[in-house]
């Protein structure tokens, strides 16, 4: 028979999920916004490994051109990421959530056996509770980093009227390529966060729609189960 | 019977896993069907400047907020003059037609609106001059994104409002303690009228907004707007109109060319 194992609670979900169309706009606008100024890359000296973003990039995503539509999402859907995202951090700080998302001293240590695990290194798998390090880890880094784009993007956004929010990462430039790597930052995420998803499986997505997991047990189980119960 | 209720047990946990994987995935798929629909009505919305209407009443919404956090006391931030680019970056040629004779500028001012008669006059590059001079080296902010130090030098606008007499509805000189009878806007048109900007009083009476006649201590080059242009600290460069042929001033907002293109209005940064 079946068990019904609870998961993630309904704000959750719908903060989850909320966010995923509300992020992507706003990566696609700020796509847009970036294409105007071009100038990041990767590499050393005069060799470029990586160029942000090349040519077939930008014409398969019709980029080129759309600088005052993408400001226009991207300033009308940053109250709703904002506002999305700072009402997750209030859920999870009111509903006590936060205990089983924010690392510990043990975290880092566990976080990377947890990888040495993941990638079939180890097979020392450390004990969980509702997340593992490395998920706490990297669910508390993404609210920071959410937390870090609010703050270098209002700061590009008005680098006069908050003078100090500029002064506080580094000026106007700073700022910029600070805004674009925490870009870049989600995206990686999003790749490792939709690898991990898959390999865990459908009963742990489910978890993130329904709320639960469902738990096979034999059917001796439970009649002992039962006995144990009826004993006690 | 020692199984029965277990069997009922079981079927009503299996009645629930269900119900609830039914409707939760039901209002996921409704959820994302929905905020597609959302997206399509929005791109096939009417235009307002080039911007679906619903994105257009944010981006006014999000003026308004902004107002809340400005203040003439914030400057945009000043650098040594070491600091500043020799060679600034040209941009735009909008309004910038060769068919212009620096000899014969005047710079073509209305007192009131646009299409006032009687309270238009001219100025030469010397009464413009002739007032107190002000360097600003500040970080000149492109909307595409790019930044550059530069070197301006030339006579507050506010200093140019308090001489002539100007922004006022009673024609008096501005005074603080009477905003309601500045107007809200002040509008600059190149001379060929193809390039245009609106810009809300409180901008255009900040101590870092010149009539800027020098770039690192020179006379404009002509592609920077000689011989006269705005500098203004606290907008995006859409706003620091080079080769000033007209200024009026209105309680509406005058019409702006990269407003009706598509960008916010007040541009403010």
């Amino acid at each position: 028979m079946k068990r019904i194992i609870k998961k993630q609670p309904l704000a959750i979900r719908w903060f989850h999920w909320l966010n995923f169309p509300i992020l992507a706009i706003m990566i696609w606008s700020g796509i847009l916004i970036y294409w105007a100024n071009d100038v990041y890359w990767i590499g050393f000296g005069d060799t470029t490994l990586l160029k942000f973003f090349p040519d077939s990039f930008y014409k398969a995503l019709n980029v080129p051109f759309h600088l005052s539509n993408g400001m226009a999402f991207h300033f009308v859907f940053m109250w709703l990421f904002a506002i999305n995202g700072l009402l997750y951090v209030g859920y999870t700080l009111i509903s006590g959530e936060w205990k089983y998302l924010v690392p510990n001293r043990h975290s880092f240590k566990e976080a990377w056996q947890v990888v040495l695990h993941d990638l079939h290194i180890s097979k020392y798998k450390p004990m969980q509770t509702k997340y593992n390090a490395a998920q706490k880890i990297a669910y508390t880094s993404i609210i920071l980093m959410g937390f870090g784009s609010l703050i270098t993007g209002l700061a590009i956004y008005k680098p006069v009227q908050f003078g100090w929010l500029l002064q506080l990462t580094g000026g106007y430039e700073w700022a910029r390529i600070e805004h674009f790597a925490l870009t870049i930052g989600y995206v990686l995420f999003f790749i490792i966060h939709i690898a991990q998803v898959i390999k865990a499986g459908w009963n742990n997505f489910s978890g993130m729609v329904r709320g639960f997991e469902v738990e096979n047990i034999k059917k001796t189980e439970v009649d002992q189960e039962a006995v144990r119960e009826t004993e006690t | 019977m020692k199984n029965k209720p277990i069997l009922n047990e079981e079927e009503k946990t299996n009645r629930t896993i269900r119900r609830k994987t039914i409707v939760s995935f039901t209002v996921l798929f409704a959820g994302f069907a929905l905020a597609f629909g959302a997206w399509r009505w929005i791109g096939n919305q009417e235009k307002e400047n080039e911007q679906p209407k619903l994105l257009r009443s944010v981006l006014n919404i999000n003026e308004k907020v902004n107002n809340l956090f400005f203040s003439e006391n914030h400057l945009a931030k000043e650098y040594p003059k070491s600091e500043a680019v020799k060679v600034a970056r040209v941009n735009g040629d909008v309004g910038m037609g060769e068919e212009f004779n620096p000899l014969l500028w005047k710079l073509t001012v209305n007192r009131h609106h646009e299409n006032a008669s009687d309270t238009a006059f001219q100025l030469t590059a010397k009464d413009i001059k002739a007032l107190p001079k002000r360097e600003v080296i500040f970080n000149f902010k492109c909307i595409e994104g790019w930044n550059q130090i530069t070197h301006w030098g030339g006579a507050r606008f506010s200093d140019f409002m308090e001489k002539y007499k100007l922004g006022t509805h009673s024609g008096k000189a501005p005074d603080i303690n009477h905003r309601e009878d500045l107007y809200k806007y002040a509008a600059l048109l190149t001379p060929d009228s193809a390039y245009y900007v609106g810009i809300d009083m409180k901008s255009m009476m900040h101590p870092q907004t010149l009539l800027c006649y020098e770039l690192n201590e020179q006379p404009l080059p002509a592609d920077q707007g000689y011989p006269l242009r705005l500098i203004i600290t606290i907008k995006y460069g859409i706003k620091s109109l080079k080769r000033i042929g007209y200024i009026y001033f209105s309680d509406t907002p005058p019409p702006d060319y990269w407003h009706k293109q598509g960008y916010d209005y007040d541009a403010a940064l």
